[in-house]
């Protein structure tokens, strides 16, 4: 069966492993379990994904209408700000449900031999899976409120695309240091809501005072909605390099996404091999 | 399987072998502070980590053929299921390293990865693709898998509503179809009932016979022997043997047994012992050599040495012989044999040795020598109760307490 020449690898634990097709099969048999099961036993499945944006959502669109008046100079407020927290909620969900991922797994990594990398990625799909059950409803609300798809919305899966690449290197970096450092989770919980504030979600990048639009910019989250303003909701809204200041200043935001990436994969490469043993 | 070809004159070459390690060693690192916290880490920056290490296999080498049952043996924390997670490939080996050849999969333990909340329908597909099967592989021998669990009608039914004997069964069905070349298993024979088990063993000895590999971690030497072409004993972490099953399960029981013997709990010791002293108390093979385990049928000798301090005539010497369930299987006394021990003073010394044919089964024994004084009324001087322990050793388990020699002869009428 197995020709004699060709000795095998040694046995040891793999990251990703040398059967790319069953690494996807994997990561995608975990992702599609985990997210039956969390509509297993709620009636409403669907729409409860859908209650916590669309509620949250309710909340401050009235307040930012009707107290603080945003919308009087920003087209199409509303739409703005629910693709810019669902986008953003799936920025938090990718990373935040990494961070505990290994040791969730901990009967998979230590019973089978599994590539590691199958278990934050899985969780990053499952985090994707939602994004695209929010987005479908979201497009209805923006159809209804007057705003349609255009070509200029095949930027929307670029912006999704970059966004996933940056949470999933958040995401490996995040998951591997919990397996040492169990206070990554409530130090994260509070570096999700510092950027949250820190990101155009609930305001638009061109209100920033321009002094601060470069720092504020250097956030990859804020590029990519301020991107997706121009590109999904307000044609005249202006481009994310014209906020920066020029299209060579994207090169921070793009190297932090590169810097996180990498980062990422480093630590969880070294920390993979005996994340076994460690948990 | 069949490698040589009509054509082929030359000897074909040697197989390589299906599970290989080559001075493998496995150390952790226990650290005496943990920093679970990065905080903790901030405010102990200078600190240095200090750790214990544990080697937890060392230096371990072997070899096991295509097709061969090979059973690793040893005692709690002698590195044997480190080892085999190191040639699943699940622990990261430090020196030397382990190839394995064909599928494998592992038995480490059975449903991981099994979700209460979903069907039997869903989580056998699931466990399958964990174990290695691709989606279409999965669903392919989903039937066989339902057939043999014999579930057929709970399909549909929540795992959480399922007994544990069928959440086992279904685990171990799924497993077993997997249908590896290369089966590495972990005492998952320690679960389920005894029909269960009994189902396991077939299934077993069935994947024997079709040729595959199969690498076995236990303490059961019954099942070792029944199995195992070889086996390997194991002893804090370094190979002790490698060799037939009969020799490792003996090799096992002395090891385990010799520990039993320097940590055990003396037994309660009745008299004074001030007059006459128990010294010490054995077994003996019949050609003198002291010994703490010995085969079915071998003979033994009951041996006791016994120290006056004071003027004693006529002792009487007692040795008695009891099993695990604490029967007295044998006893015998001076004065009951009518044999006369003597007169001694202080600073004599006697070692009594009683002969007898070895009718004992499997299993352990205890010795109880008692010394006591017979000339002046009864009144034992010493008595030290299960001083000394012998194991005995082989495959024929009747379920009688001795095996008496005997014969068979049937008429029919």
């Amino acid at each position: 069966m197995i020709p004699p020449a060709a000795s095998p690898p040694h046995q040891r634990p793999v990251v990703i492993g040398p059967d790319l097709r069953r690494f996807w099969s994997l990561t995608w048999t975990l992702a599609v379990t985990e997210w039956k099961l969390r509509f297993y036993g709620s009636v409403l499945g669907y729409f409860w994904t859908l209650a916590r944006p669309f509620l949250f959502f309710g909340v401050v669109y009235f307040v930012f209408t009707e107290f603080v008046q945003l919308d009087r100079n920003v087209r199409h407020y509303g739409v703005y700000i629910l693709f810019a927290m669902v986008l953003f909620q799936f920025f938090g969900e990718a990373t935040g449900g990494s961070v505990g991922a290994l040791v969730a797994r901990e009967s998979l990594l230590r019973k089978l031999p599994f590539p590691r990398m199958v278990v934050p990625l899985s969780v990053v799909l499952v985090a994707l899976f939602n994004l695209g059950m929010t987005l479908l409803a979201v497009i209805v609300f923006a159809a209804i409120t007057g705003v349609y798809p255009d070509g200029s919305w095949l930027e929307l899966p670029v912006i999704v695309a970059i966004l996933t690449v940056f949470a999933t290197g958040i995401g490996l970096l995040l998951s591997a240091l919990y397996v040492r450092y169990r206070d990554i989770q409530p130090i994260w919980d509070v570096a999700t809501q510092m950027l949250f504030y820190a990101t155009p979600v609930l305001y638009v990048s061109d209100f920033v005072p321009p002094e601060y639009r470069q720092p504020l910019l250097a956030n990859p989250l804020a590029t990519l909605l301020t991107e997706m303003r121009h590109a999904v909701v307000d044609d005249a809204a202006p481009r994310a390099w014209t906020v920066i200041g020029g299209v060579p200043r994207l090169a921070v935001p793009a190297a932090i996404v590169l810097g996180a990436v990498a980062l990422g994969l480093w630590v969880f490469t070294r920390a993979a091999p005996t994340i076994a043993e460690d948990l | 399987m069949s490698q040589t070809r009509a054509d082929t004159v030359t000897a074909p070459p040697p197989e390589p072998a299906a599970v290989e390690a080559d001075r493998l060693s496995k150390t952790f690192r226990l650290p005496h502070q943990r920093f679970s916290t990065l905080k903790e880490r901030a405010l102990h920056p200078l600190e240095r980590r200090t750790f214990d290490e544990l080697r937890a296999v060392d230096d371990v080498s072997l070899q096991v053929r295509r097709g061969e049952f090979f059973g690793i043996v040893g005692r709690n924390g002698s590195g044997k299921s480190t080892l085999l997670k190191c040639l699943a490939g699940i622990y990261r080996v430090d020196a030397g390293h382990a190839i394995v050849r064909g599928r494998l999969s592992p038995f480490i333990e059975l449903g991981v990865g099994f979700s209460p909340e979903l069907t039997a329908r869903e989580n056998v597909l699931i466990n399958g693709i964990m174990l290695g099967l691709t989606r279409r592989e999965a669903r392919r021998r989903f039937d066989a898998i339902i057939a043999f669990a014999e579930l057929e009608d709970f399909l549909d039914l929540k795992l959480k509503n399922y007994s544990s004997g069928m959440n086992v069964r279904l685990a171990f069905s799924t497993a077993i179809q997997v249908d590896a070349d290369v089966l590495l298993i972990d005492e998952v024979l320690a679960v389920g009932d005894a029909a269960f088990q009994q189902k396991c063993l077939e299934e077993f000895e069935r994947l024997k016979a079709a040729g595959r590999t199969i690498v076995f971690v236990t303490h059961d030497m019954r099942a070792v022997e029944r199995f195992c072409d070889r086996a390997m004993l194991l002893e804090r972490g370094r190979l002790v043997a490698i060799d037939e099953p009969r020799r490792i399960a003996r090799a096992y029981n002395e090891l385990n047994f010799g520990r039993l013997q320097d940590g055990r709990v003396a037994g309660t010791r009745e008299g004074d012992h001030l007059s006459a002293e128990i010294k010490d108390a054995w077994f003996e093979r019949s050609d003198g050599r002291r010994v703490t385990t010995l085969a079915q049928d071998e003979p033994l000798t009951l041996c006791a040495e016994i120290a006056f301090h004071d003027d004693v005539r006529d002792p009487l010497i007692a040795l008695h012989l009891r099993n695990e369930a604490r029967h007295t299987l044998f006893a015998t006394s001076t004065d009951m044999r009518g044999i006369p021990t003597g007169l001694y003073a202080p600073g004599d010394a006697v070692t009594v040795r009683v002969a007898l044919e070895n009718w004992l089964a499997p299993g352990r024994y205890d010795l109880t020598p008692t010394v006591a004084r017979a000339d002046r009324g009864y009144l034992v001087l010493d008595l030290r109760e299960d001083v000394a322990s012998l194991m005995v050793h082989g495959e024929l388990e009747t379920g009688g307490a001795i095996d008496i020699p005997h014969t068979w002869r049937l008429e029919r009428g």
